[in-house]
Parts: structure tokens; C-alpha cells; sequence
């Protein structure tokens, strides 16, 4: 591989805006909605599922047919290839046959001249359903046994021997709720027939590639019939990793069918229905610890609601294991994950991957020892951080990049944590309504997708004659930077200004074979394979421009947009030019394989990671104590993203993470009805942060000491997921506050998300212990 | 009769016929005018993406508000100028605010961003409700991206710089509006012919709906816009409150405050802070600006929520209701309008007029608190109101509501009772605390558990006490050392 540092770098590591800022403030970015219509265009909806689990005994689809508007219905038995848009089981279908398994699972189709004249029909579907038993919660599938694999179990040492040894022990348990995606745009896809039978596909995916795959699959086609296209996403946060594929094939169906353009557009309350979401938890730990507060054993048991199919539940759940350790070294650890079939939604990826449920789990370990030995939870888990001799991980990776003390000690000093701890207690025992908390939380986070082989990717350079460079790789833009960066990159190798890179749609027909963009592995892997394209192109213009003037290739300078070779310098679109007319190459593909990583999932043991991703905040809280009102006053953050492509995009995604983060531990409460129905599906009833709740004073920085030990591309960290979990030191400070209303009582049993309901029952459960 | 819809895009007058009465402004834009820089985020008027601002004649000048297109209907355009947020760099060169989103990295997926656009730039025109700090400019438009701090920044620094309006004035003046609007429309999915009707008086729109007495009487519809985008219900006719002038009164006595059915929640804020600045808070927390500058007191009263944002206040404060019906005309006491969930003491052909909230006598202790699981933009899990007189250490006299807590916002009788001629103590608060108990039997929904309800509404009245005794306010806090 390329030693990718050396190079003069004076486009990347500049704070550049989004390539497509100009076009998102001026409304002039096409999102895959915008597009003109052909007037011949399908709009189609879904007929959904009312009930959670059941037999279709009876489906009566005429009077939809017969409804206004109609041009045509398609379910299951219409399908010419299978019915599968699932991503690794083939559990998950595109119409229910026979069977449903979920309130909103798609039944059927509807394709009319108007998106209201197909929603409205879809409504008059006369469907009998013999109900079957449904397990709704953790606890109901839990009793039936019910699962999506069997449990997984991770180990390193007797944590049995060690728990019963242990100095001090205690017990203790936490539920986390989901998390719906809430991306601004709703999923949408926008299919097209070609000629032959062939399908063009647009859609807002974070994962083209499996669209393709899925859409060829349902329609009994080729991949390379079909052709998947994204420009860019109104926001996806992994909820457009596998779930867009359902929407896609639909529209690709009805596309394939009539040789019409059909478009599928899901209203929000559809989308929030139909889509999976965060994978809600229900944690307990037994966890032996010494005086210091240093854990000598733990036995973590992680459950997990995965909805009806497998999705990419087991991979979430792993990374949920893999995270369960955060900044800490066990000693002898073991951690059981069961993964519970539910009739709900299936569950997906979401910005973190099952890592924040891990990490949460950890912090609140740290936060317990803390309070039962009465000491500052920040001194226990110091005693816990990884170390030289203190190294492995539960799944036997060692720890070689371990920057965390470091980063915490700069940040507790910048934050001036200890003084305004001390303040807070002095506060709390002054104020007898009014409760205050504090606390700072590590986040350690590995980056690569666990399933080894995803660790690939691949870009397309074209150089033009005229000098101007179109760039394309497999990475999706979604709204995190990842195209800016990527052109910065490119730009460096040409030693070109940024204007000249022109960013193209993500298509299956250009960069075959992609990963989804995801894991926060975007730009390192694009960045290096386009890296890598381009460097074939500049070696050549080298080459090209030696052999004329009699230099070395390796002594030909690319830098401001000229030239140096031998004692000429020329335009860099002059050279374009020439090596044109010299009949040279100036198109390449890159690729890139993440080396080092392997992974034996039997006995969940090897190195999943290529490195790992620090960050560390302190987050200060109110709480009122009559209501259970809340609100974070403080927030400091320091946070490694190696060192950075763009720290203004960096910035971005660290905030962002971190109020996304929030909302998931604060106000975004997910309700399902008994019988499964989500009760909360718009944001009329689903609450994610406004600006008001932006914490007055957040001190954001990216740590100067940042360097990846790795070498990624220009030695930078991935930042996509990372910072979402720093916003665990909201909760810790939230338990932190809760623990002041009944000093001496312990750690209060407060479970996520903190509404204000869930704060004051914390409170009423701690004053009424004994 | 007016049976086209003429508004000025752009300063350029647009002319509609044949047009679906309850089709949105956002669809009208996005598929129709090819105008797709609006989006759709929610349908349903949260989430800000399709803010657009709207101008109406105010004398000689244009008073602009920010709206959520996806939940106007198009016929609330005629006779207004529309902009949206293609009409900022028409020209090519981005408005000020667009140009320093780009410098702060406001944008990230960039598919809520021209609804933030419009939302700061309606600050920038001085338009309606957004003389306020920047998170409640901001309020009504989510971000899922960003974390807010860029577009706040951005919002800080955005100036007041009051447009070149002679042009629109006098494009606005030159709309043939002599008549009022009669639309009426055959729909294609329902087979039936739906009709719109935009009365200028309050004496025609009286008379319209004696006419026709099943019509459904529509403000700002904040609500019954969710009844088209989101039930996918066809309406019956409609009788649209917008354009009836002597609706829009905001009267200020000694006495009292007499507010119009059609004055607004942005309209009204000024004169309600001014009667309590519990209330005016109240107010500032009923969605965000573009759903306070649609929505109105009298909508809010009139469509029996049973949480109601105003109602439980205005209850408290002993507000009476006018109803209407031809020339008649009756008063009620606000909470007897309430007669249970879904029903209300209204008979057909009548219409709420306006509402009358008497001035509380000076020394009257009030406090009005809104309880959600959101602080911004969100719906009470529970709101209580309370107003007590306190006269030597005894309370004389004391009027309680809670919204959330029953089929309809209503007072709490027993709690009352158990106050009013006791002590101001306590003991007295303990006692009415547990009265509530009779009071209400609150439902379990995803606001909120019967039992957090009935907990917190009686903390709400340990408040009281409490803040008497040592002032502390959430809301005042400060980060220590901060």
C-alpha cells in the first residue's frame, strides 16, 4: 500500500464546506423526489399489515383496483424472481405471503396516476386475518424462547471464579429504548424501465449495491440488468442501509411490470411504521470490583429486541458485545447476548451499531461501583482504562492505540471537571428541589465492519483532456462530508485546487461490488481506493512528462495546479493535454482492502478492528425534581478523529453525533402498543432534539494529540458513529443528579430514554428504598 | 363570487382554477410549479422543511409570516405574495444568510436546510414572531444533522434589513380581489363536488354557515390539515375563518382581553404576555413560529382537544366564550364549551366569536406550567393553570384547570375547594394535592402514564407553595463555573 503522508497536502485538512452547500441553502439539490416527472409516472403505496402476527386467511384486493386513479396491483404471487429483500437471511420479503409478522409489513402495492389516489386506495384492501400468538416486548419473546439466533456468548478468563472472589459485588440492571432514524427524507425510490428488460433504479440508499442485488433478485434479472443510483440522501443514519431495499424493489416491480416510471415515496408516518429502528436493550450486569473500584469480574447479560427478521441483528448485537468492554480492561469478563425475535418492525442498523447499547451498559457498571464505594465515578473508571500488561479485549484484540487517558486527563483539566463536581455537590445540599449532576465518559469505538470481507472498496478517476477530474467511488453521500473529503484527496494527488474535482452520483454501473457506506468507514476506504485511482493516473502523467523532459518521475511535482518536471513547469491541464495527445491512459479505478483485520465469529475471537476511535465529554445537568424536568447546562467534548481530512466537517459529525445521541437518552421515546401497533410514528409524537435543546454552552474540540497510529488515509480517524455515544455522559450525568435527591441510597434505577416521567419515577424508586 | 385563486410568487401573479380546496401549498409548489426546493419532511406541520413565508397587505406595508406549506391549503394564497426558497438567489448570488449557512457549515444533508433558510430569513425581513432568540427562531425547524450549532450561529448574526416591499405593495393592491373567494370543485376520488367559501365579515360568514350548517369551519389549519395529509379524509365544504377582518380583533380594556376567533397565536402573544407572562410563555410554547403564525385562539378552543393548549389557561383565568349563530349571539363560561371528549356546546350554525379573559386582580397569584416530553415544540403531557387570591395569609378564593389530565381541559373542583377559605399553607396544598385524586382519572398514552399525570399535576400545586417559599428556577439555571 501506498505510504499516503509524505505528500504536500494543501487541500486536505482544509475546513472546506460541503461540496454541496451552495445547492442544500439555495434549494437547488436534487434529492431523488425532486426530479421532473414524466407524465407518465406511477405513484405507488403500500397496503400494510394491521396486526402483528396472523394467518391471511382472506385478501380482497378489487375494491382497490377498482378505486379511482388505480393503473394496477401487484402482492407476492406477482413476484417473477423471490420474494426476498432481506440483506443476509432471506427472511425478509417484499409482500407477506401467507403469513404476517409485523403491524405495517407491506401486503401489497398499489400503483395509481396520483401518490393520493394510491394511498387512498391502498386503505380499502378488504383483508381476514387469523391471529396468531405475538411476542411484542424483550420479555414476552424472552418467555416464548422466541429468537433470531442462538445466544452469543464472548469470554476471556472465569468470570464465575472471579465474582465469587471479588472483594465487593453488586447487581444491577438497565433497559434502553430504540431509536427511529428520523431522517428528514423518507425513503423513496424512483424506478425506470430500460430496453431489454433491464431496470433503472434511483434511490435513497446508503447501499446501492445490495439494491441491485435485492431488485435483480425479486425480478428474476441479472445484476448487471439493473442499475442503482444515488446522488445523495436527505439524511440515512443507517436507516437506509438495508431498508431502503423493500421500497426500491417495489417501484422496480411495478416499473417491470407496466413499463411504466413508478416512484414510491413513503409519507412519514409509513416510513416510521414500515422501518426498522435502533435496537431497543434490556441490560443486567454482576460485576466483583476492588476498593479502587477496579473490576476484577463481570458478567454482562445484553438482551436485545431484534423485530421479526434477522435484518443485521446478529452483526449489531456482535458489535454490542464488542463494545461492552469501552475504555476498560476486564479481567476476567463474560458477556452473553440474546437476540429476541419480536413481532415489531425488524430492527436495523442506526449510527453506532449496537455499540452505544454496549458502551451504555459498561458506563453504568462504572457509574454503580462508583456510587457503592462512594467515590467519583471519573476515579473508577481511571482504575479500569486500558494499559500497558492491561491490554485484551473480552474478544482477545489488543488494545495498541490506546489514547484515552491522555484525552481524559486534557479534558477533565479544560473542563475543569473536579472544581465543578465539588460545586455541584455543594450546590445539590443547598437546593432542595433543584438537583444538579455531572459526568465525563470515554468512547473507544472500533472501527471496520466485523464481517471481515465488507472491508473493501473501489473508486473511478476519469482525468479529462482538458484537466478537469471526475471522481466516483462507492461511498454514498448521505450529508456527512464523505464526498468533500474524498475530492480533497484527489485533489492533493493531482495537486489541483478543489474546483476541478467534479463529484458524481453513486452508481452500481461505474464502482461494482460496494459495501455500504457505513461502520464510519466512508472515507477511509473510498478515500484510499480513490486515492489509490488517482495515483495510478498521476504516475502516469509522471511518467509521461519524464520520459519528454529527461527527469525521474518520482522528481515530477503535482502542487497549485502547475507541473514541475526537470527544469519545465506547465499547467496541469496543459500536461492533460499532451499526455492526451500522447495517447496515455487517464482513467483508472482504485481499490482498497482494509489490511490486518480477521475475525473467528464461532469463537468470537481475532482482531475485528483495524483501530480504534477515542472521544470523551463532560456533559453537566439540572433536574427538577417535582416534575422530572431536565435540561443539560454544559456540555465539553474532545474528540480524535487521527489527523483530520476536514475539521470542519469532522465538527459537524461530532455535534451532531452527540445531540443525535441525546435525543436517543432523553426525549425520543419509541411506544408500542400492546398489540404491536407503533404508537409513535411522526414527529407530532416522536420527539428528536430542536435547537432549544441544543445545550446552552458546548465546547467542542478535536484533540490536537490526534494522529491514527494506522495508516489510513492521511493518518485520519473515522468520526461518522463515534461521537454519537459521548452523549452517554448526558445519562451519567442525569443518574448522577437523580442519586443527589436521596444521598446515601446508592444509584438510582434509571432506564433511557430519561424523560421527565422517567426521571421522576427514578426519584420516587430511590427515596423509597430503605 | 371570486372563483379563481390569484397570488403574487415572486411578485408575479399567479392565477389558479380548478384546484382541489384542500390541496397543499407544498404540493402545489413541488408538483405542480416545479418549485421542489420546498420539502416534505413530515406532512404535518413539525418539522419545519417547508417553510415558506407568506405576505399580506398591512396598510401600506407587507406583514410576512413563516408558514408550513404542507398543511396550507392553496386557497389560503389568494390575495397574498408567496415566496419560498428559490426566491432568495433569483439571480444567482446567495441572500446573506444562504452565503454564511455555506461559511458555517449549517448544512449537512442539507434536506431541512431551506426551511432553515426561510426561517432566518424571515427574521431578516422582520416577519412575524421572529423578533425572539435564535432556538425559537429555530424551534419549528428539525435538524437531524447538524446538532444546531452552525444555524445558530447564523441565526445570531442574521440582520434585520427590511426588503424593497413598494413593488409587492402595489402587486398586492392591483389583485382583483372585489369579491370574496367561492370556490367549488369536483373531486375525481370522491365522486363530489367540494366547496370553499372565504368570507370577508363576520356577518357573511354567519350567514354562510346557516346556509350551510355541515361545513366545516377551517383558521389556520394546524389541525385540520392533518386530517387531509395525513387521514387522507375528504372534506366537506369549508368556510375559511382567513379573510373575516372583525375576527382579527385584539381588544385590550382595563378589564380584560377580548381576542377574535381569527387572531392568531403570534398576534394574540403581546397582549396575553401583557395580561400574564405566564400565559405569553404559554403562548411562545404552542408549536413553534410557523405554527403560531397559522394557528388561532379560537381554532385551538373551537376543535375540543382534550388537551388544548390555551384552554386549560384561559379556564383558570375565568374566561367566557362568545358563540354565534345568524345574528345571535351567546355567552358561556370557556369550560362549560367542554361537555366531554369529542363534544363540545356548540349547535349547528354557530361559530365561535371570540373569547373574553378577564384581567386578573392585582396580587393574584398565577402560574401557568406546561409539562412535555420536549420542552420546545411539543404537546402537554399535562398543563395546569392556576390562579389563587391570597389575602392575609388565607386564600380567598381559587380557580384551578389542567389539560392532560381528562377527556377535555377542565377545572379541579374538589382541589379548589380544598383551598379556597383554608390557609395559604402547607398543609392546605397537601390537601388539595390529594383532592386531585377526585378531580381527574387521567388516561395512560404516549405523553405520558395516568400515573406521572396525577403525580405531576399535584406536584404542580406543591409548586406553588414552594416558589413562595424559596424562588428556584429551572429555566434561570446556569452551568456552574459556566
Amino acid at each position: 500500500m501506498a505510504d499516503v503522508e509524505p505528500r504536500p497536502l494543501r487541500i486536505v485538512r482544509q475546513p472546506l464546506p460541503h461540496d454541496s452547500a451552495e445547492q442544500h441553502v439555495s434549494g437547488r439539490a436534487l434529492y431523488a423526489d425532486d426530479l421532473p416527472e414524466s407524465p407518465r409516472l406511477l405513484h405507488l403505496a403500500f397496503g400494510k399489515s394491521s396486526v402483528a402476527h396472523g394467518r391471511i386467511v382472506a385478501m380482497d384486493l378489487a375494491p382497490v383496483r377498482a378505486a379511482p386513479g388505480v393503473v394496477a396491483v401487484f402482492s407476492a404471487e406477482d413476484i417473477p424472481g423471490k420474494n426476498d429483500v432481506s440483506p443476509v437471511m432471506g427472511d425478509d420479503w417484499l409482500f407477506a405471503d401467507g403469513e404476517v409478522v409485523c403491524v405495517g409489513q407491506s401486503l401489497f402495492v398499489v400503483a395509481a396516476t396520483s401518490a393520493e389516489a394510491a394511498r387512498r386506495a391502498a386503505l380499502l384492501a378488504k383483508v381476514e386475518y387469523e391471529a396468531l400468538p405475538a411476542h411484542i416486548t424483550i420479555e414476552e419473546a424472552r418467555a416464548a424462547g422466541s429468537i433470531i439466533e442462538e445466544a452469543q456468548r464472548m469470554a476471556r478468563g472465569d468470570a464465575a471464579a472471579a465474582l465469587a472472589a471479588a472483594p465487593h459485588r453488586l447487581q444491577g440492571r438497565l433497559e434502553i429504548g430504540g431509536q427511529d432514524h428520523f431522517y428528514l427524507e423518507a425513503q423513496i425510490a424512483l424506478a425506470t424501465p430500460r430496453e431489454a428488460g433491464a431496470v433503472h433504479v434511483l434511490s435513497s440508499t446508503q447501499h446501492p449495491s445490495e439494491v441491485q442485488h435485492l431488485v435483480a433478485k425479486v425480478l428474476g434479472l441479472a445484476d448487471a440488468d439493473v442499475t442503482v443510483e444515488v446522488r445523495r440522501m436527505g439524511g440515512a443514519f443507517g436507516g437506509k442501509e438495508t431498508q431502503a431495499a423493500l421500497f426500491a424493489a417495489a417501484a422496480a416491480l411495478v416499473a417491470a411490470k407496466t413499463g411504466r416510471p413508478a416512484k414510491i415515496r413513503a409519507d412519514r408516518d409509513d416510513d416510521m411504521v414500515m422501518t426498522g429502528k435502533r435496537h431497543d436493550f434490556d441490560i443486567s450486569y454482576d460485576v466483583g470490583f476492588d476498593g479502587a473500584g477496579c473490576i476484577t469480574g463481570i458478567a454482562l447479560d445484553l438482551a436485545s429486541r431484534c423485530g421479526s427478521t434477522a435484518d443485521l441483528s446478529m452483526a449489531i448485537n456482535d458489535r454490542a458485545m464488542f463494545h461492552s468492554d469501552n475504555c476498560y480492561y476486564l479481567d476476567a469478563v463474560e458477556i452473553l447476548s440474546h437476540r429476541f425475535k419480536t413481532h415489531t418492525v425488524s430492527n436495523t442498523a442506526f449510527r453506532g451499531f449496537g455499540g452505544p447499547q454496549g458502551m451504555i451498559a459498561i458506563e453504568r457498571v462504572m457509574d454503580h461501583v462508583a456510587a457503592a464505594l462512594g467515590k467519583d465515578p471519573l476515579e473508577v473508571r481511571r482504575a479500569n482504562f486500558y494499559g500497558p500488561g492491561r491490554d485484551i479485549t473480552p474478544y482477545h484484540m489488543a488494545v495498541e492505540d490506546n489514547v484515552a487517558p491522555q484525552l481524559i486527563d486534557e479534558l477533565a483539566a479544560s473542563s475543569d471537571y473536579a472544581a465543578r463536581r465539588a460545586a455541584i455537590a455543594e450546590f445539590n445540599a443547598g437546593s432542595s428541589h433543584l438537583k444538579r449532576g455531572i459526568a465525563l465518559t470515554p468512547v473507544k469505538f472500533g472501527i471496520s465492519f466485523t464481517t471481515t470481507f465488507l472491508n473493501q472498496a473501489g473508486a473511478l478517476v476519469h482525468v479529462y483532456a482538458d484537466g478537469s477530474i471526475h471522481l466516483n467511488h462507492g461511498g454514498t453521500e448521505m450529508g456527512q462530508g464523505l464526498f468533500i473529503k474524498v475530492a480533497q484527496v484527489v485533489a492533493d494527488v493531482f495537486g489541483v485546487g478543489i474546483e476541478r474535482i467534479r463529484v458524481s452520483a453513486t452508481v452500481t454501473d461505474k464502482v461494482p461490488n460496494t459495501s455500504a457506506t457505513a461502520a464510519s468507514s466512508g472515507a477511509d476506504m473510498n478515500g484510499m481506493a480513490a486515492f489509490n485511482a488517482a495515483s495510478v493516473i498521476r504516475d502516469r502523467l509522471a511518467a509521461f512528462i519524464a520520459q519528454r523532459n529527461g527527469c525521474r518521475a518520482d522528481e515530477v511535482l503535482f502542487a497549485g495546479g502547475q507541473v514541475h518536471a526537470g527544469d519545465e513547469t506547465i499547467d496541469f491541464a496543459t500536461l492533460c493535454r499532451m499526455a492526451y495527445l500522447g495517447r496515455i491512459s487517464l482513467s483508472s479505478t482504485g481499490y482498497y482492502a482494509t489490511p490486518k483485520i480477521g475475525y473467528d465469529r464461532a469463537s468470537h475471537r481475532g482482531r475485528p478492528f483495524y483501530y480504534f476511535a477515542y472521544g470523551a465529554a463532560v456533559s453537566e445537568v439540572a433536574i427538577d425534581t417535582l416534575t422530572g424536568e431536565h435540561r443539560v447546562l454544559r456540555v465539553d467534548i474532545l474528540h480524535d478523529v487521527g489527523r483530520s481530512l476536514n475539521p470542519a466537517i469532522d465538527l459537524g459529525q461530532v455535534e451532531g453525533g452527540f445531540i443525535q445521541g441525546m435525543g436517543w437518552l432523553t426525549t425520543e421515546e419509541l411506544v408500542f402498543a400492546a398489540d404491536g401497533r407503533l404508537l409513535t410514528h411522526a414527529p407530532s409524537t416522536y420527539k428528536i432534539p430542536t435547537a432549544g435543546d441544543r445545550p446552552p454552552v458546548m465546547n467542542i474540540q478535536l484533540w490536537q494529540g490526534g494522529r491514527n497510529a494506522e495508516e489510513t488515509i492521511h493518518r485520519s480517524k473515522a468520526v461518522g458513529e463515534p461521537p454519537f455515544m459521548l452523549a452517554i455522559s448526558v445519562f451519567s450525568a442525569l443518574t448522577h443528579a437523580v442519586a443527589a435527591t436521596a444521598p446515601g441510597k446508592g444509584l438510582p434505577r434509571l432506564d433511557a430514554p430519561a424523560t421527565p416521567e422517567r426521571v421522576l419515577a427514578a426519584i420516587a424508586d430511590l427515596r423509597g428504598r430503605a | 363570487m371570486g372563483d379563481s385563486i390569484r397570488f403574487l410568487l415572486d411578485g408575479e401573479v399567479q392565477t389558479l382554477r380548478d384546484v382541489d380546496p384542500t390541496a397543499t401549498v407544498l404540493d402545489l409548489l413541488r408538483y405542480r410549479l416545479g418549485r421542489t426546493g420546498t420539502k416534505e419532511g413530515c406532512a404535518e406541520g413539525d418539522c419545519g422543511a417547508c417553510t415558506v413565508l407568506l405576505g399580506e397587505l398591512d396598510g401600506d406595508r407587507v406583514a410576512w409570516r413563516a408558514v408550513n406549506a404542507c398543511i396550507l391549503f392553496v386557497p389560503m394564497l389568494d390575495g397574498r405574495a408567496l415566496m419560498t426558497v428559490e426566491s432568495l438567489s433569483r439571480g444567482g448570488t446567495l441572500h446573506p444568510v444562504q452565503r454564511a449557512m455555506v461559511e458555517k457549515h449549517g448544512s449537512q444533508c442539507g434536506f431541512c436546510t431551506p426551511g432553515i433558510i426561510m426561517s432566518l430569513y424571515a427574521r431578516t425581513v422582520g416577519a412575524a414572531g421572529t423578533a425572539v432568540p435564535a432556538k425559537d427562531l429555530l424551534a419549528g425547524n428539525l435538524c437531524r444533522c447538524t446538532g444546531y450549532g452552525p444555524i445558530l450561529a447564523v441565526a445570531e448574526e442574521a440582520e434585520v434589513a427590511p426588503s424593497e416591499e413598494d413593488a409587492i405593495v402595489s402587486a398586492l393592491r392591483s389583485l382583483d380581489r372585489d369579491r370574496p373567494l367561492e370556490l367549488s370543485w369536483r373531486d375525481p376520488l370522491a365522486d363530489s363536488d367540494r366547496r370553499w367559501f372565504a368570507p370577508r365579515t363576520s356577518d357573511e360568514l354567519a350567514q354562510i354557515l346557516l346556509d350551510h350548517p355541515d361545513a366545516r369551519i377551517v383558521a389556520g389549519a394546524t389541525d385540520v390539515g392533518l386530517w387531509v395529509t395525513k387521514q387522507h379524509r375528504v372534506l366537506p365544504d369549508i368556510i375559511w375563518l382567513g379573510d373575516v377582518a372583525d375576527l382579527k380583533i385584539i381588544e385590550e380594556e382595563e378589564g380584560h382581553v377580548r381576542l377574535g376567533a381569527n387572531v392568531r397565536y403570534s398576534e394574540a402573544h403581546a397582549a396575553l404576555t401583557r395580561l400574564h407572562p405566564d400565559l405569553g410563555e404559554l403562548i411562545r410554547r404552542i408549536g413553534a413560529v410557523q405554527v403560531r403564525n397559522s394557528g388561532t385562539i379560537g381554532g385551538n378552543i373551537a376543535n375540543g382537544s382534550p388537551i388544548g393548549d390555551t384552554p386549560p389557561a384561559l379556564i383558570a383565568l375565568g374566561a367566557t366564550l362568545t358563540l354565534r349563530r345568524g345574528a345571535e349571539r351567546r355567552q358561556i363560561p370557556l369550560e362549560d364549551y367542554f361537555i366531554a371528549y369529542g363534544k363540545q356546546d356548540r349547535v349547528p350554525g354557530e361559530f365561535v366569536e371570540s373569547v373574553t379573559v378577564p384581567r386578573p386582580a392585582p396580587g393574584t397569584l398565577i402560574r401557568i406550567v406546561k409539562l412535555s416530553k420536549r420542552f420546545d415544540s411539543d404537546i402537554s403531557a399535562v398543563c395546569g393553570a392556576f390562579a389563587l387570591t391570597i389575602e392575609a395569609g388565607r386564600i380567598v378564593s381559587a380557580r384551578i384547570a389542567f389539560g392532560g389530565m381528562a377527556g377535555t381541559p377542565a377545572r379541579a373542583h374538589n382541589a379548589e375547594a380544598a383551598l379556597a377559605g383554608q390557609p395559604w399553607s402547607e398543609t392546605t396544598i397537601e390537601a388539595a394535592a390529594a383532592a386531585l385524586a377526585q378531580d381527574y382519572t387521567p388516561l395512560t398514552d404516549v405523553r405520558g402514564s395516568a400515573d406521572y399525570r396525577l403525580t405531576a399535576a399535584a406536584n404542580l400545586l406543591r409548586r406553588l407553595w414552594i416558589e413562595q417559599q424559596a424562588p428556584e428556577s429551572l429555566l434561570a439555571l446556569e452551568p456552574i463555573h459556566g
